[in-house]
């Protein structure tokens, strides 16, 4: 069948990528095997339906991100996470010591960010309220555009931008508060007053 | 454009979501303001370690079985 192995070599790269956004928001692995294997299904059986030449990437994230609000989120349920409103911009640049510290030659800004595991950044993003933590997946570890990640979840294009620029921040404060926790900071350097 | 400016428009800048002359402006700011500069050097870096960090291979097996439902293998 030409349509099976043209849908197979359109689609099959992107299932790490896939796999990896299935992770974060089902926060269990063979939860998101499953849905890897759901999505790759779903998107097989609809492949008459997409249209050649347009966005099969955003297509296959479109359909990754419903199957995980239809079939996997029920049994997601945590304690809603409060969502803190105003977060300060700069949050984690300022309370590393940056614009504190103009004459440094080298802040040591970037050794900090350099040092967190890759565990403990993965744990900050999980722990955003679902709909930041799809936004800021979407943008920054996917790289869609705006657009894209609205028709992926279907919101308006100013609904993605403030989920993004509140999950952006709130993950800035949930790095800090990692960071400090594990010591990579050391304690005291936060500026007075922020 | 002053500091708080461009720091406000931090996302719509890095993310490229933003017109042409708006970028300018801040883009004439950094240029003037090395610690603006900095934090949106580090804001960028952010993003670089977010997505590196986020990164995972797809298990074969995983690979294996959507292979077979595909009738592929």
């Amino acid at each position: 069948m030409a349509d099976q192995a043209e849908f197979a070599e359109l689609a099959m790269p992107f299932m790490s990528g896939l796999y990896a956004a299935a992770l974060r928001m089902t926060r269990n692995p063979s939860d998101a095997e499953d849905l890897v294997q759901e999505t790759y299904l779903r998107a097989y059986r609809g492949f008459n339906g997409f249209k050649a030449g347009t966005n099969l990437k955003a297509w296959l994230y479109k359909i990754l991100t419903n199957t995980f609000i239809n079939t996997y989120r029920a049994k997601q349920r945590r304690p809603q996470q409060e969502t803190l409103d105003d977060v300060e911009d700069f949050y984690l640049y300022r309370r590393i010591g940056g614009l504190e510290a103009v004459d440094a030659e080298r802040g040591p800004e970037a050794e900090v960010l350099d040092s967190m595991p890759d565990a403990s950044i993965k744990e900050a993003l999980e722990d955003l309220p679902e709909q930041f933590r799809m936004a800021v997946l979407l943008a920054d570890v996917e790289g869609f555009s705006y657009k894209e990640i609205a028709e992926i979840m279907d919101v308006p294009i100013g609904t993605v931008m403030s989920r993004l620029h509140r999950g952006r921040k709130q993950l800035q404060t949930r790095l800090w508060d990692l960071a400090t926790e594990r010591g990579l900071v050391p304690s005291g350097s936060t500026p007075a007053g922020k | 454009m002053d500091c708080d400016g461009a720091i406000h428009r931090v996302y719509h800048y890095l993310d490229g979501e933003m017109t042409v002359w708006k970028r300018r402006a801040i883009k004439r700011h950094l240029d003037d303001c090395p610690p603006c500069a900095e934090g949106f050097e580090f804001e960028i870096e952010i993003r670089r370690v977010i997505a590196v960090s986020c990164a995972e291979e797809a298990p074969a097996a995983l690979r294996h079985r959507i292979g077979e439902a595909l009738g592929l293998e």
